[in-house]
C-alpha cells in the first residue's frame, strides 16, 4: 500500500535475468564450448585455404563463413540457455516438427551435391542439411513422452517416441544417411536407458541393432565398402583414412608447426570430417588431447550434473543432449584414428559447416539450459524459496 | 503391500461436510506421489548417468591413447597399392661366364601429368612436343583440360629431356622414378636375352619384366628380392659371342643367306657358350612381332632354338654310331652302296646322281655321305631301335634349355614310321630338329658317349648323364668325322691345329604348301666337334636358303657354305677358348734320335 501511496520503485519478484543465469548456467561447460568454437576458428585458417584455392574464394573465405556462422551459432546458444526448461520444451517442439517435415520431404526439394546421397537442401548461399536440426528436437520431444510416461495416468510415451525414432531412422536410411539413423538410434537408447529400461530389453535391442546393421551391410554398396575398408588390416595410404592416418603421425606430439600441414592438400574433408586429422599435423598430439578433454568435459560434467537433476524430462531430454553431441564428436575422432568405420559425421563446433555450427549451437544451448542450477527439493533449496 | 488411495474417503467426506472442494485433496495426493516416484527415479537414474558419465570418459580416453599411439609410429609412405602388394621395381642383372654384364638396369624417370595440377595446359602441351616431337598436340591439350587426374607421357626419360621438361616449368608435369633395362652390348645375344619391358606401374616405381629369352624365363629368379641383386651368370662367353657373331654375319651376307644360326656348345658339360641367330635384333628396342606372314621371318625368331629344319646328311652319324654300338658294323666292314636304291615306289639316289657303290667302307660312307650306304646301315638297326637311339639322344623332345621359346622348338616327326622313315630319317630327312638338338646330340655322341643336358647357366659340374654309346664308339665315330674334313666333303673346314670333325648337311627345305621340297632352296648344316682326338666344343652352323654365287653355277652344299664359315669361327674363336693348337712338332731327323739312345 505504501508503495503504491508513494510510488517507490516497484520491487523485482525474482532475481535479475542475467545474474541469475550467471549464477546457474554451468560455466566450464560455456567456457569449453567457446573454447571449442575458437579452436575451430584457428583450423579453419589451416585447413579451408587449399579449399578456397579449388574453388576460386580467397584464402580466409570460408574461416570468415565459418566466423560469421559462429557468432549467429554463439547467439543462438545464448538465447537458447536463458529460456526456462518449459519454453525450450516448446519450441523444440515446433523446431522438430519442422525439421521432420523438411526431412520427409528431401527426395523432392534435396539435392546430393553430387556426393551419391540425397542429405542437403540447397539455398543458394549456404546449404541446410535438416538432420542436423531434427536431433536436438527430437532428443527433447522423446524425452518429453518418456517423462510423460512416467507419470500417473500419462500417455504411453515410450512406444509413441519409439515409433518416432523408426519413423526417422527409416528416413535417414532412405537418404541414405547411417550414420545420422545410427545416432538418433543411439540418442533415443541413451535416453530409455536413464528412464529406466529393463537391462533386458537393452540386450534385446543391441541384437536388433546389429542384425540392422548386418542388413545394411548387405543392401548398400556405400555402406559395405566404407566398413570392409575398416576391416581390412591393410590401410591403403591413398585413400582418405590413410591420409588422415598419415597426417596423424606426421604431426607426432608436437605438430609440424603452424601452417606447415601437408594434409590439408590431400583430403577433400579436411575442413569437415577430417579437420582433427589436420589439427593433429599441424599442433600435434597435444592440441588433439585439448579438444578431446573439452568435449568430455562438456559431455561428462553435463551428465554429473543432470544426476541432481529430479525433473524426469529435464533428466532425460540433458542426458539424449549430451550423449548426441559426446557421440558425435567421438566417432568423428573415432574414425580418423581408425577406431571407427568411416562415417561422415563432423566435429561439433570445430568442423566447417554453417549448419552443423547452428545446429550445435542449439544443441549445447539446450543443454546447458536444461544443466542450469535450480531448486531440486533438497533443503537448501527448500530454505532459499521459503525465504524469498 | 499397501495401497494408498489418492482418494481417501475419510479425508474425502470430511471435506465436503467442511463444503470443501474434494479434489484439490486428490490433486494434492497425487503431487505428492509424484513427488516420491521422481526421488526413486531420480536414486535409480544417478546410477544409470555415472554409468554414462564413465562410459564416456573412457570412450574418449581410448580415442586419446589411440591417437597418442599412433602420433608416436613412423609415417608411412604414400603407395599407389597396399602394402601387401608393393611395387618391387630390382632386377638382377645378367652377367656373362665370366662375370662381364650382358643386362643391367639405368636409374632413368618416367615422365606424367597430373592436369588440375597444371598452370597453362596449353603452353605445357606445345612445350612438350618441343621436345618430344612424336606426341601430338591436340591429344595432349585434350587429356589435359578434360576430366582426366592423371596420365602418362614418357615412359623413360634421358637426363636431358628431364632437364628440358623440369625448364618447362609446369607444376602438373611430375617425374617417377624408374629403373629401365639396359643391354650394353646391343644386339650380342639378343635371342638368348630376350628383352624386358614395365608391368605394373606407380608413380614411385614399376615393375620390369622379362618378355622373352632368358628374361622371361628366369623372371621370378631375377625379380625375386631375397637374392639381393646377385646376378645371373649364363653360360655364355661375351668375347666368343661377338666373335660368332660377327663371322656368322658376313658368313651369311657373302652366302647370300636369308638366314643363319649357330650354337657352340661345352661337349662335356652341355654349357652353351655361344648361340646366334640372324638376324637379330636389339634388345633394348625390341621389335614388335610380326602380324602377318610367317613369324620365322620375324627378327625376334630364334632359329637355333625354334628352328626346325631337316638337317640332312648330318644325321648319318647317328645310324652309323647306332650300328657300331649294336656291333653290325666295324668302321672298315663294306656295306652295300650301290645307287640309286629302289624301295617300293621310293628311289634313293646319291648327291648329283652319283654312285659310289656297288661296296663302299662304313667310313668312306661318312666321309663320301652316301646316303644309300647309311640307308642300307639303317634298315639293318631297324626303325625300333633306330628311334629309341634318337630318343635317347634327345631328338624328339624339346631341348631343355632355359629360354621361354625352348618348348616351341619341339621336333616334327613322321606320324608313322615305316621303314621308308627309317631310310629317309637315317640321313636327316622327314624329321626336324633344331640346330640346338643337333648340337646337343653331336656333344652326347662324341664326348665320350655320356648324354648332355643344353644350359645357359654357368655348370661347369654337371651330373654325368646316361651313357648312349660306349667310349669306343665315340671315338670311331670322331674318327670317321674327322674323315669328312681330312678328305670328304667337308675339306674347307680343316683349321690348323685345332683337328675340326664334322659332318655336312645338305637338306631341301619342304615347300611351304607341304608338297614336296624346293628345287633351289636348301639348309645348310655343319656339325663339328675339336679338337677330334679330345673333344672339347661341338659347333654346329646352318645357313637357311644360301648361295654360293662366285663359281659358275650356284654352290648350295654345305661344303661350300657352312662349312667355311664354321671353320672361321673356329679359327677365331678357339684361342678365345683357351684351346692350344695342336702343332705337330716336324720330325726330328733319325740319327738325333738314335744318337740320343
Amino acid at each position: 500500500m505504501t508503495e503504491m501511496v508513494y510510488g517507490a520503485i516497484p520491487a523485482r519478484s525474482g532475481e535479475p535475468i542475467l545474474p541469475r543465469w550467471w549464477r546457474t548456467i554451468d560455466k566450464w561447460s560455456l567456457s569449453c564450448v567457446l573454447l571449442l568454437f575458437g579452436v575451430g576458428i584457428l583450423l579453419g585458417l589451416a585447413s579451408s585455404p587449399p579449399l578456397a584455392a579449388r574453388n576460386g574464394f580467397e584464402p580466409f573465405h570460408y574461416v570468415q563463413r565459418q566466423a560469421v556462422f559462429g557468432v549467429a551459432a554463439l547467439i543462438t546458444l545464448f538465447v537458447t540457455t536463458l529460456m526456462t526448461p518449459q519454453l525450450v520444451r516448446r519450441l523444440a517442439v515446433l523446431g522438430f516438427i519442422g525439421a521432420f517435415a523438411a526431412l520427409a520431404m528431401l527426395p523432392a526439394f534435396g539435392t546430393d551435391f553430387g556426393k551419391g546421397a540425397v542429405r542437403w537442401y540447397s539455398l543458394g548461399f549456404a546449404s541446410v542439411q535438416p538432420s542436423e536440426f531434427l536431433k536436438p528436437g527430437f532428443v527433447v520431444v522423446a524425452a518429453w513422452m518418456m517423462a510423460a510416461s512416467q507419470d500417473l495416468n500419462g500417455p504411453p510415451g515410450r512406444s509413441l517416441s519409439l515409433g518416432l525414432t523408426l519413423a526417422i531412422v527409416g528416413l535417414l536410411a532412405m537418404q541414405p544417411d547411417f550414420g545420422q539413423a545410427c545416432l538418433v538410434l543411439f540418442s533415443w537408447g541413451v535416453m530409455y536407458f536413464v528412464a529406466g529400461a529393463p537391462i533386458t530389453l537393452l540386450v534385446v535391442l543391441a541384437v536388433l541393432v546389429a542384425g540392422a546393421g548386418t542388413f545394411a551391410y548387405n543392401a548398400s554398396e556405400h555402406f559395405a565398402r566404407r566398413i570392409d575398408g575398416f576391416l581390412s588390416p591393410d590401410l591403403d595410404p591413398t585413400t582418405q583414412l590413410g591420409y588422415a592416418t598419415n597426417a596423424i603421425r606426421e604431426g607426432g606430439f608436437l605438430g609440424v608447426g603452424v601452417g606447415e600441414g601437408q594434409v590439408k592438400q590431400w583430403l577433400p574433408d579436411a575442413h569437415t570430417d577430417f579437420i582433427i586429422a589436420v589439427a593433429a599435423e599441424e599442433y600435434g598430439l597435444i592440441l588433439v588431447l585439448c579438444i578431446i578433454a573439452l568435449y568430455t568435459t562438456i559431455v561428462v560434467r553435463s551428465l554429473i550434473r543432470l544426476m541432481r537433476e529430479r525433473d524426469p524430462f529435464i533428466r532425460l531430454a540433458g542426458t539424449g543432449l549430451a550423449c548426441t553431441f559426446g557421440v558425435q564428436a567421438m566417432i568423428n575422432m573415432g574414425v580418423a584414428v581408425r577406431l571407427l568405420p568411416a562415417k561422415g559425421m563432423t566435429l561439433p563446433f570445430v568442423s566447417y559447416g554453417g549448419s552443423s555450427l547452428i545446429a550445435g549451437g542449439i544443441m549445447v544451448g539446450m543443454l546447458l539450459a536444461f544443466t542450469r542450477a535450480r531448486p531440486q527439493g533438497e533443503i537448501g533449496d527448500i530454505l532459499l524459496s521459503r525465504g524469498r | 503391500m499397501i495401497r494408498t488411495p489418492l482418494r481417501p474417503l475419510a479425508r474425502i467426506l470430511d471435506a465436503r461436510n467442511r463444503g470443501e472442494n474434494p479434489d484439490a485433496i486428490e490433486r494434492e495426493n497425487l503431487r505428492l506421489r509424484h513427488e516420491e516416484m521422481r526421488d526413486k527415479a531420480r536414486s535409480r537414474a544417478e546410477g544409470r548417468l555415472l554409468v554414462l558419465a564413465v562410459f564416456f570418459f573412457c570412450a574418449f580416453s581410448v580415442v586419446g591413447a589411440r591417437m597418442g599411439i599412433l602420433a608416436g609410429t613412423t609415417v608411412e609412405e604414400p603407395r599407389a597399392s597396399t602394402a601387401g602388394n608393393t611395387i618391387f621395381a630390382g632386377r638382377a642383372d645378367i652377367v656373362d661366364r665370366r662375370g662381364r654384364v650382358l643386362a643391367t638396369n639405368l636409374s632413368t624417370h618416367s615422365l606424367y601429368a597430373q592436369p588440375p595440377h597444371m598452370i597453362d595446359p596449353e603452353r605445357a602441351a606445345h612445350e612438350l612436343v618441343g621436345i618430344f616431337p612424336d606426341l601430338d598436340v591436340d591429344r595432349l591439350i585434350k587429356d589435359f583440360t578434360g576430366k582426366r587426374k592423371f596420365l602418362w607421357i614418357k615412359k623413360n626419360l634421358s637426363p636431358e629431356q628431364m632437364q628440358k621438361v623440369h625448364d618447362i616449368g609446369d607444376p602438373g608435369l611430375l617425374f617417377g622414378p624408374r629403373e629401365m633395362r639396359l643391354y650394353p652390348n646391343g644386339r650380342l645375344a639378343s635371342h638368348v636375352l630376350g628383352g624386358a619391358s614395365y608391368g605394373v606401374e606407380g608413380v614411385s616405381s614399376a615393375e620390369v619384366i622379362g618378355v622373352a629369352g632368358v628374361e622371361k624365363a628366369f623372371d621370378t629368379w631375377l625379380r625375386d628380392p631375397a637374392r639381393d641383386g646377385q646376378p645371373l651368370r649364363l653360360s655364355l662367353d661375351l668375347t666368343v659371342q661377338a666373335a660368332l657373331e660377327r663371322v656368322l654375319d658376313g658368313g651369311m651376307k657373302l652366302t647370300n643367306a636369308k638366314g643363319a644360326a649357330a650354337v657352340l656348345m661345352d661337349a662335356d658339360t652341355g654349357e652353351i657358350i655361344s648361340l646366334a641367330s640372324l638376324p637379330d635384333f636389339d634388345p633394348n628396342d625390341r621389335p614388335r612381332p610380326l602380324t602377318k606372314g610367317d613369324q620365322s621371318d620375324s627378327p625376334l625368331f630364334n632359329r637355333a632354338v625354334q628352328g626346325l629344319y631337316e638337317l640332312g646328311s648330318t644325321f648319318k652319324i647317328f645310324a652309323v654310331s647306332q650300328a657300331m654300338e649294336l656291333g653290325l658294323v666295324e668302321p672298315d666292314t663294306m656295306v652295300d652302296a650301290d645307287a640309286p636304291m629302289k624301295w617300293g615306289r621310293y628311289t634313293i639316289k646319291e648327291f648329283q646322281g652319283k654312285n659310289y657303290g656297288p661296296l663302299l667302307s662304313v667310313s668312306d660312307v661318312i666321309a663320301k655321305s652316301s646316303n644309300v650306304g647309311t640307308a642300307n646301315i639303317a634298315l639293318d638297326i631297324g626303325g625300333e631301335r633306330q628311334q629309341d637311339f634318337l630318343e635317347s639322344l634327345g631328338l624328339f623332345e624339346p631341348t631343355a634349355i632355359e629360354l621361354v621359346e625352348g618348348p616351341t622348338g619341339k621336333p616334327i616327326l613322321p606320324a608313322n614310321w615305316s621303314e621308308i622313315v627309317t631310310i629317309t630319317t637315317s640321313y636327316g630327312h622327314g624329321m626336324s630338329a633344331s640346330p640346338l638338338h643337333l648340337a646337343t646330340a653331336y656333344a652326347s655322341l662324341l664326348n665320350g658317349g655320356t648324354k648332355v643336358t643344353p644350359t645357359l647357366l654357368a655348370n661347369p659340374d654337371p651330373e654325368p648323364g646316361p651313357r648312349v654309346v660306349s667310349e669306343r664308339v665315340s671315338a670311331a665315330a670322331r674318327k670317321m668325322l674327322r674323315r669328312v674334313v681330312t678328305d670328304g666333303t667337308a675339306s674347307l673346314g680343316e683349321v690348323e691345329g685345332y683337328q675340326v670333325a664334322g659332318k655336312t648337311g645338305t637338306a631341301d627345305k619342304p615347300r611351304r604348301d607341304g608338297r614336296g621340297y624346293y628345287n633351289d632352296k636348301v639348309i645348310n648344316t655343319f656339325s663339328s666337334v675339336f679338337p677330334a682326338d679330345d673333344p672339347q666344343y661341338v659347333l654346329v652352323v646352318t645357313l637357311d636358303e644360301p648361295s654360293d654365287n662366285t663359281g659358275e653355277q650356284p654352290r648350295r652344299t654345305a661344303g661350300w657354305t657352312a662349312v667355311p664359315v664354321a671353320a672361321e669361327v673356329i679359327r677365331r674363336t678357339a684361342p678365345l677358348l683357351g684351346l692350344r693348337p695342336h702343332v705337330e712338332p716336324p720330325l726330328a731327323p733319325e740319327i738325333t734320335l738314335t744318337a740320343s739312345r
